[in-house]
């Protein structure tokens, strides 16, 4: 079997892979934030496709959501912004299962009758129309390995990943489970709770990267992550690869209340007052895509200690 | 899997990685302790209902309505349980399973405080630590039951977020749930939410039915030609039908709220309704498939309704199946017709119904007709809570028979 682009992108030392909410605070924006996040060494890109009830998000990710939906984003509107992005690295739509599931009832609600029962769509519809613009792959939080079987047939049939995450509770059979469906990447929780920037990285990362270490598929670690020493930690403990999202999206909405100039006093260390929100981003990609290789050199040696 | 996680199409686990194990750890506990009975969980559950929780309530033959409607109407008084909802028969169902699985706190949401407040005396009672979700805008709606969770020891968490209802403190819940799940249960109050609380939730509720079924029969000597309850999410509604679904003979209605209005604002986002069962549409939403309010490209839509129990954008996923096969009658009346009803129930039979309570009564008058001889209404609960409400939506209407609540005001 070949190897997908999500895959190849992982081939090459540590994986780098930044999320946006698509749509926050305007599509325009967020094709600019995606090129600068590339130019900052970015090998795969999360892109959010917002959903009204993110039960897995924390606060600043929720406020981007927000963001984008009062910007006026749906699904269609999400494609033709992937469509248009033209950069040569792998995306990856990260949503929640009810607007993958809808997406063909709703199709056929606007050229037929209107009530379109989903169930004789299923996810197909979605997912063919993701393939169309470039999409290589999914993540969907709220789609345990129990529900996910449509999903990952229609992601077969079209040639897409499917990503899984592994939480610090997921042991035993559920390893098991998950390791039969996941794709492209599995992506590794770093600690309990929601997404969200930390100061620090948990102890769970290193016990879940443990339970995974036979799987022959890369593990990028998310939750928490938003430092560069962050990232060297975590590659240099055996990650494959690091998944940024809020530390990133604070950027954007910090440029959103100060409408992209630094209005604050309380500027950040190494800021300048020109600096742009594309810029920041592609500072902080770079700062972070550094760390995992500094990480990357720590683990080759491997000394022995005594 | 040891039970069933779907009803036809509906119901499922559409949940965070991170519950999962929980889940499959409530699933067993279910199984173990409801199911089976071990360690006699059933009975200290119902000894603790009965002594604790004030059962069985009452089917009290209504006089005044069986009167107007030319009807026997029989009223099976939840209002009547301790806390004043049948709330807490799920409420403390849970919390007790929670103890018996070892865990040492408890979170739930609330939209009008009832399952809140249930969730609080409970825990007090079980000797649980308790913190509760609830909408700042239903915080404002429902103030008397804020203060009765705190008076029970429960910490009462706003949430801001969206428009500040149930929807919004489930979410929450979710969240917190998905950072201590370790040591925490979440006790969902209705009969929504991942497999196994659907059917968890239908099992605690259960008695309600099963005692009107029984005291009917015994008053009556026969089955009733329908039932009524109200349906928000539909835990007292799954509750009364349970043990008549079998009966075929017997209708059973389910009564949401028609809010201002059945139209939509596809635009907005909202519907000024929570009848997802009337004019929802297949969705997954807060862990299960099942009838929700939602824009053409899935996206939930804020509810209305009067009653904040009853304003949620999804139901259960069992009664969307009953729905489906027809066994179960979907329909709605509106917030005034509501707000009727409540005056009517108040002034005719001396009970303060819920304003959730009310939307069954205002069916009733609307279709007394065509409900057979014989009809039971499901009492969910009573209607202190909703005074403040009560009387400023009042003044806004007319209202046939309805006092001037104005006419006292500075004048004593």
């Amino acid at each position: 079997m070949s190897r997908s682009r999500i895959a190849e992108a992982f081939a090459d030392g540590p994986a780098f892979i930044p999320y946006l909410a698509a749509g926050d605070p305007d599509t325009e924006s967020t094709k600019e934030y995606v090129r600068a996040l590339v130019r900052g060494g970015a090998d795969v890109i999360e892109l959010g496709l917002p959903f009204s009830e993110p039960i897995a998000e924390g606060s600043t990710i929720q406020n981007a959501i927000v963001r984008s939906l009062e910007g006026g984003m749906t699904p269609e509107s999400y494609f033709e912004l992937v469509d248009d992005l033209d950069v040569e690295v792998p995306v990856v739509c990260m949503t929640y299962y009810n607007l993958i599931y809808r997406y063909g009832a709703s199709e056929a609600a606007r050229t037929s009758d209107g009530s379109g029962a989903a169930d004789e769509e299923g996810p197909e519809p979605f997912v063919r129309r993701a393939a169309e613009v470039g999409i290589d792959g999914f993540v969907v939080p709220d789609l345990p390995a129990e529900e996910s079987d449509p999903l990952r047939e229609a992601c077969d049939e079209h040639g897409l990943d499917l990503i899984f995450i592994v939480a610090p509770t997921t042991r035993g059979e559920r390893l098991e489970r998950i390791m039969e469906q996941v794709s492209g990447y599995v992506y590794v929780q770093a600690r309990l709770g929601t997404t969200g920037a930390r100061t620090d990285v948990s102890d769970q990362t290193d016990a879940s990267l443990g339970r995974l270490r036979e799987w022959d598929v890369p593990k990028a670690v998310g939750f928490g992550i938003s430092e560069r020493e962050h990232a060297e930690r975590i590659v240099a403990g055996g990650a494959d690869g690091i998944i940024v999202g809020s530390a990133l999206v604070d950027i954007v909405a910090e440029g959103t209340s100060a409408d992209s100039r630094t209005g604050s006093d309380d500027v950040a260390e190494g800021d300048t007052e020109e600096e742009t929100v594309a810029e920041r981003l592609e500072r902080k990609a770079r700062e972070l895509k550094e760390g995992a290789l500094e990480g990357f050199e720590q683990r080759r040696p491997r000394p022995e200690r005594p | 899997m040891s039970t069933d996680a779907k009803f036809g199409r509906y119901g499922g686990q559409y949940v965070p990685e991170a519950l999962m194990p929980a889940i499959e750890e409530l699933e067993d506990a279910y199984r173990r302790y409801v199911l089976e009975n071990e360690e006699g969980f059933m009975d200290d559950f119902r000894d603790r209902l009965r002594d604790f929780g004030g059962r069985p309530t009452p089917l009290q033959h209504a006089e005044g309505l069986s009167e107007r409607y030319d009807t026997e109407v029989y009223l099976k008084r939840e209002d009547l349980l301790h806390g004043g909802a049948h709330k807490l028969n799920n409420a403390l169902g849970q919390a007790l399973l929670a103890r018996y699985m070892g865990k040492e706190r408890i979170i739930a949401e609330t939209g009008a405080g009832q399952h809140g407040t249930a969730t609080a005396m409970a825990c007090a009672h079980l000797g649980i630590d308790c913190e509760i979700y609830m909408g700042e805008r239903d915080i404002n709606r429902q103030r008397p039951n804020v203060f009765r969770m705190r008076l029970n020891g429960a910490e009462v968490n706003p949430v801001s977020v969206g428009r500040g209802t149930l929807k919004e403190a489930i979410s929450e819940t979710m969240r917190d749930w998905a950072t201590s799940v370790e040591d925490t249960h979440y006790v969902i109050g209705s009969v929504v939410g991942p497999h196994p609380f659907p059917r968890m939730v239908r099992d605690f509720q259960a008695v309600i039915g099963e005692e009107a079924r029984a005291q009917i029969e015994e008053k009556t000597g026969r089955m009733p030609d329908s039932v009524l309850a109200c349906a928000g999410g539909g835990s007292n509604t799954m509750g009364a039908f349970h043990s008549f679904v079998e009966d075929e003979d017997v209708d059973l209605y389910a009564v949401e709220a028609g809010g201002s209005s059945l139209e939509v604002d596809e635009e907005g986002g909202v519907a000024p309704n929570s009848a997802s069962l009337s004019t929802g549409s297949e969705g997954v939403l807060h862990g299960a498939r099942t009838r929700l309010l939602q824009d053409a490209h899935g996206q939930i839509m804020e509810s209305h309704s009067i009653s904040s129990g009853l304003d949620y954008a999804g139901v259960g996923p069992e009664l969307a199946h009953l729905v489906d096969e027809r066994r179960v009658v979907p329909t709605n009346v509106d917030d005034d017709a509501a707000l009727e009803a409540f005056h009517r129930l108040s002034q005719l039979e001396g009970i303060i119904p819920a304003l959730e309570t009310a939307h069954a009564f205002a069916y009733l008058e609307r279709e007394h007709e065509s409900l057979g001889d014989v009809v039971v209404v499901n009492v969910s609960g009573r209607g202190d809570k909703d005074l403040e409400s009560v009387i400023e939506e009042t003044a806004e209407r007319e209202i046939e028979g309805a006092p001037d609540m104005d006419v006292f005001s500075g004048g004593l």
